[in-house]
């Protein structure tokens, strides 16, 4: 987008890129209504011990009393007392600079971020079958011209409505749609066939789509034995998933099954790709890696405009998982247990690599450790708001509200900012220059429209700041510059030779070439818009298939929470809402949580539209108005997540987690309804 | 726990069985002792394997391996000697258990008839059963042009189909009125004899066969209205009788299978029995299905996951789905008493609905042909779920009153309230009171509200209204 001041404010224009091809949501239109709003945060805020309530106070007040804190915890209880929590949001500078900061200022292995509940588990599946996790390994214009798409557990008319575009695109192209999710979303309404599973049932599915592929002849038997390794154990595997037997777990008639096999098995261009709806469960890696599986099978990754691809969720959705926020990764997608890629990041620190922690332990984990006898005692949060986004949220509210220091940097007071003891104002999007990368690994511009208000400060300046008091001033200042671009060139030096590799970038590339792919090595050499045309990522150059089984959900419903319970987004509300939810034509749209549930449950229940329900889980319940739709499966309900109080569908969620990727199991537990 | 568990059988009850004490946290020796000299396969996947268009590997499954399992396809168990605890094999060897499990199976009945003695049948005629079997029929099968099939139950048809695929000539021989009695009514029969017929499978009801005439060149199969049919190849398709030889010789308690309780123990507490072999409760079960629920409860009680695990029988499915063959048969759809019935019938089509519904569930349904909410009476039935208020559903799936309200015909007939654009929250009203503040165009309204701008989506929507708007002479709106 374009963004023009004049004396009534700050307005937005869209832009035409290859990407959006000038398409903006509400979302985005409204956006620059956060950056003069009222509750905006211009100070910083410290509890007072007595009162116990957030009191305006300066800067250097608010930054000694951190570093006060922290050096007092972590000279009694260690390095590792102190945690740091990033998110998706961030630019590429400022996940790269808290990365730094964490191993180099605090030398604590405790970090990790908000990504970990949106993309971790298809990160993981792409890394363990690619050697590569980049969302879209080929540009989003792929996607117009393929003639069998496959979305699963995908709803980007209301997560991403200009990527509509692409499809409607597709479609008029004579090419098929076909959407696998719960419910009838607005994007399944668009698709040629809709397959409704079962919650939690989508690895079957695939499983059993692999099978026909097998009995069809449809299996690129060439590109298996040439570009591929393990197939027969996943061939064996899937022997087992007819398509009678997924058809009676999943509910999806084999009809439909055979129908989108052939689709996939039998089409030109073909293109397969997952999203949170595949990802979000505790088996998440491998129901991303059955789809991936399947495309493999049918020789998709590396052919042109054929693949597999992952919708990355976050506006950093893709660089914030590159560059070192993760509790096991360096800069260039690196990981932190490689002692090569320690040397080479200890190098360009300037720090011994014996000095840097090792890998650290999953968002969920490291949440839920918070202030207990053996966990960090301080955390420090930059743009996240765990209180709502994180699963079982009033156990995670429980734990932040046992730190014995909380410090949150944020443009607005979250539900985790109000907890805090010490709150940061930070700068937001159109006050600061950067890099982002989109969900097709191109790496984009974000220019600063104009300075932060007075009274605020950038992510990067609060670290520069806290670096300086936590060790010698000069070298914290060499080491946490506040300027982007120069982080940006250090983050280039980092991730060289990586596999994000982002040294062949600057930004002035960037700016000639509507964003550069990466890796892209070397300023005079090519970027990659297209991966895996020769080979793939791994050590010897083949994709790897792994075997995977359906199992059932870490909470089965039974007599006493008898109903399926699936979380999601609406299209006016982004993430825990602390900035939509403050936006006055998204807050008319999208007013208040609601449970959506199908009329022959309702009715059941006795509950008509727009009453007030309650739904119960073991781990608490959520309160907000019914909203009836035929479009749900009556065996589940569902509920928008981006809102707190009564309302926080996070208050129901399972915090079972994946085991390879530590992903919560946000899209599938047991709950019962009622009138409330 | 138990140290030494011997299964007998690596078909899909026993091979399942080793899986899930493989996937059990444990110390322990499992051995599998596989009469048939092949991996593990899928038994369901066979008449597949008869059209031809997979290979042997396919059928494969995978097998629980390392860890404490040894397997050993190829060695026939001869004698359980339950006093030592020991199995004996083919060649002699003797292998101590704590505890034994059979998972022997089922064999193919061959039918009491001139011409055939089961342990000498000719070469063209062949149960359909094992992989054995099946590599036997494809020998005859190739080079052949006709064959016939005796027998007109699920597996018979599922073989039929398989041949009639490969472009034989193929003939279905039943000794009942209609097909699959067991599991249809006589008009969903006559439905899928028609459907059969379409996919070249000509059907012989009401005829038991009274001889077999087989030599090197052909088959003869006799009729007992004294007609005859020649063929290069007859497949037997007259069900199964488990396996229950080293049972019995084991002084278990047998009646037409290993009776078990719900532990799936024998009468010898040291030894279980699943799968085909096996009797709970006085049923045998036939289908993978049971067998592999009875593995899942083995499993958990023998390594104590969960001593308290029940083997409970769950109704069952049949399913029949081929290339122009879609069957579901569950519970008892033609029972008659009390309750409502469904049905719907368009024989032409080859389309066949019966439901029966009791108490809000269903307790029997037949489903032939393209029935699009079979997935779901599929799950209804297997959960024992309400069904839904508007029956229909049950019959025409989805299709019913499923996804959203369609755009109105006519944007006159639009509530002022109706969002046009979902991804700007633009209502029809806005798009009105933008028109009436002077937009003109397209462009113009689009650029005044935002309409469009998203996924691009409702643009032909938007349009609609603009022509309207400009054709129409007043157009109230509320505010």
């Amino acid at each position: 987008m374009t963004l023009r001041e004049d004396d009534t404010g700050v307005s937005v224009l869209p832009r035409q890129f290859p990407t959006n091809r000038g398409g903006l949501c509400q979302k985005g239109w409204t956006s620059a209504e956060l950056l003069d709003h009222p509750d905006r945060l211009t100070t910083p805020l410290l509890r007072d011990p007595v009162s116990g309530e957030l009191r305006p106070a300066t800067w250097d007040a608010a930054l000694d009393r951190i570093a006060t804190s922290l050096r007092a915890i972590q000279s009694s209880s260690g390095r590792d007392a102190v945690a740091v929590f990033g998110g998706g949001g961030l630019t590429n500078e400022k996940a790269y600079a808290l990365g730094k900061f964490a191993r180099v200022a605090l030398r604590t292995r405790n970090i990790d971020y908000n990504g970990r509940f949106c993309m971790s588990s298809a990160a993981a599946a792409g890394l363990r079958a690619f050697g590569v996790d980049r969302g879209l390994p080929f540009p989003l214009a792929d996607l117009g011209r393929a003639d069998t798409l496959l979305l699963v557990g995908a709803n980007p008319a209301e997560t991403m409505p200009p990527l509509v575009r692409w499809l409607t695109e597709q479609r008029r192209g004579g090419g098929q749609l076909i959407v696998v999710d719960p419910r009838v979303t607005a994007t399944a309404r668009q698709a040629d066939l809709h397959l409704q599973p079962l919650p939690g049932t989508d690895l079957a599915v695939a499983n059993a789509l692999l099978h026909i592929a097998l009995t069809e002849g449809w299996v690129d038997q060439a590109y298996v034995a040439e570009r591929t390794s393990g197939f027969d154990a996943v061939r064996r595997s899937v022997a087992a998933w007819w398509p009678a037997r997924a058809e009676q777990l999943s509910g999806v008639p084999v009809a439909d099954l055979e129908a989108t096999a052939r689709a996939l098995g039998t089409g030109g261009r073909v293109i397969i790709l997952t999203a949170r709806g595949a990802e979000q469960h505790a088996k998440g890696v491998d129901t991303v890696t059955a789809y991936v599986n399947l495309a493999l099978a049918l020789g998709l990754p590396g052919r042109e405009g054929s693949g597999y691809g992952c919708l990355t969720g976050q506006g950093n959705g893709q660089g914030g998982r590159e560059h070192g926020q993760k509790a096991d990764q360096l800069p260039g997608y690196r990981r932190i247990d490689d002692p090569a890629a320690r040397e080479h990041v200890a190098g360009v620190w300037g720090v011994p690599a014996d000095d840097l922690p090792g890998p650290g332990v999953p968002a969920y984990q490291l949440l839920d450790s918070l202030g207990t006898p053996d966990g960090p005692r301080a955390l420090l949060v930059f743009g996240s708001n765990p209180v709502v986004s994180a699963p079982r949220a009033a156990r995670i509210e429980g734990r932040l509200r046992d730190l014995d220091l909380l410090v949150v940097a944020d443009l607005l007071l979250s539900e985790t900012a109000a907890l805090a003891d010490v709150v940061l104002p930070t700068a937001q999007w159109a006050e600061e220059d950067g890099t982002m990368t989109n969900l097709e690994g191109r790496v984009l511009r974000r220019r600063a429209l104009r300075p932060p208000p007075p009274g605020v400060r950038t992510d990067l300046a609060i670290l520069a700041d806290l670096a300086a008091r936590l060790g010698d001033a000069e070298t914290a200042a060499a080491r946490f510059p506040t300027d982007p671009a120069t982080v940006f060139a250090e983050l280039r030096r980092a991730s060289a030779g990586g596999v994000a590799d982002y040294a062949g970038i600057d930004w002035a590339r960037i700016d000639d070439a509507d964003g550069v792919f990466w890796p892209c090595p070397s300023a005079d050499g090519p970027d990659t818009p297209r991966l895996f045309a020769d080979r793939f990522g791994t050590p010897d150059g083949r994709a790897r298939f792994h075997a995977v089984d359906h199992r059932p959900a870490a909470e089965e419903v039974c007599a006493t929470y008898p109903l399926h319970f699936t979380t999601g987004r609406v299209l006016a509300q982004y993430q825990s809402g602390t900035q939509t939810r403050r936006v006055a034509a998204l807050r008319r749209a999208a007013p208040e949580a609601f449970v959506e549930l199908h009329p022959d449950l309702a009715a059941r229940l006795g509950i008509d539209d727009g009453d007030p329900v309650r739904v119960t889980s073991r781990r608490g319940e959520l309160r907000a108005p019914a909203r009836l739709s035929s479009g749900i499966r009556p065996d589940t309900v569902f509920a928008p997540f981006h809102w707190s109080g009564a309302g926080r569908a996070n208050s129901v969620t399972n915090d079972a987690v994946d085991p390879i990727s530590g992903m919560p199991e946000f899209k599938i537990c047991a709950v019962r309804v009622e009138k409330a | 726990m138990t140290a030494r568990v011997v299964i007998v059988g690596n078909g899909m009850a026993g091979a399942r069985l080793a899986a899930e004490l493989h996937a059990r946290e444990g110390d322990r020796k499992v051995t599998v002792l596989g009469a048939e000299p092949h991996r593990a396969y899928n038994r369901i996947m066979l008449s597949t394997l008869l059209t031809g268009r997979i290979a042997e590997p396919d059928v494969e499954l995978t097998e629980a391996a390392g860890h404490g399992i040894d397997l050993r396809p190829g060695v026939p168990v001869t004698a359980v000697d339950r006093s030592a605890r020991e199995v004996r094999t083919g060649d002699g060897e003797r292998i101590s258990y704590d505890h034994l499990v059979l998972a022997t199976g089922a064999r193919a009945v061959v039918p009491p008839l001139p011409g055939l003695d089961p342990t000498d049948l000719p070469q063209r005629v062949v149960p359909f059963r094992t992989l054995d079997d099946c590599r036997r029929i494809l020998a005859v099968a190739d080079g052949a042009r006709s064959a016939i099939v005796l027998g007109g139950g699920l597996l018979g048809l599922e073989a039929a189909r398989g041949l009639a695929t490969r472009g034989l000539a193929t003939t279905v021989v039943h000794h009942t009125g209609h097909l699959m009695e067991r599991q249809l009514d006589p008009a969903a029969g006559a439905v899928l004899a028609g459907t059969l017929a379409g996919l070249g499978v000509t059907i012989q009801l009401a005829v038991p066969a009274t001889g077999v005439v087989a030599d090197d060149t052909g088959v003869r199969l006799d009729l007992a209205d004294g007609r005859s049919l020649h063929a290069d190849l007859l497949v037997l398709s007259c069900g199964v009788r488990p396996d229950t030889a080293l049972a019995t010789a084991a002084g278990l308690t047998v009646r037409r299978g290993v009776v078990v309780d719900d532990r799936l123990r024998t009468s010898d507490r040291n030894i279980s029995a699943i799968g085909d072999c096996a009797e709970h409760d006085g049923a045998l079960t036939g289908l993978v299905a049971p067998a592999w629920a009875q593995a899942r409860v083995l499993a958990d009680v023998l390594t104590g996951t969960d001593p308290l695990a029940r083997y409970r029988p769950r109704p069952v499915v049949t399913r029949l789905k081929a290339a122009g063959i879609d069957l579901a048969a569950m519970g008892d759809a033609a029972g008659g008493g009390p309750g409502e019935e469904l049905t719907f019938a368009d024989p032409a089509r080859g389309t066949y609905a019966r439901l029966r519904i009791r108490d809000e569930r269903l307790v029997g349904a037949i489903l032939l042909g393209d029935n699009p909410a079979i997935g779901t009476v599929i799950q209804l039935f297997d959960r024992g779920h309400p069904v839904p208020a508007d029956r229909r559903a049950l019959l025409l799936g989805r299709a019913l009153g499923g996804a959203g309200a369609a755009p109105s015909a006519s944007p006159a007939l639009m509530p002022d309230a109706a969002v046009v654009c979902q991804c700007n929250t633009v209502t029809k009203g806005a798009l009105v009171r933008c028109w009436r503040s002077g937009a003109r165009t397209l462009d113009a309204v689009v650029a005044g509200t935002r309409a469009g701008t998203g996924c691009g989506g409702c643009r032909d929507a938007v349009g609609g209204i603009v022509d309207w708007l400009s054709e129409a002479e007043s157009v109230e709106v509320t505010r």
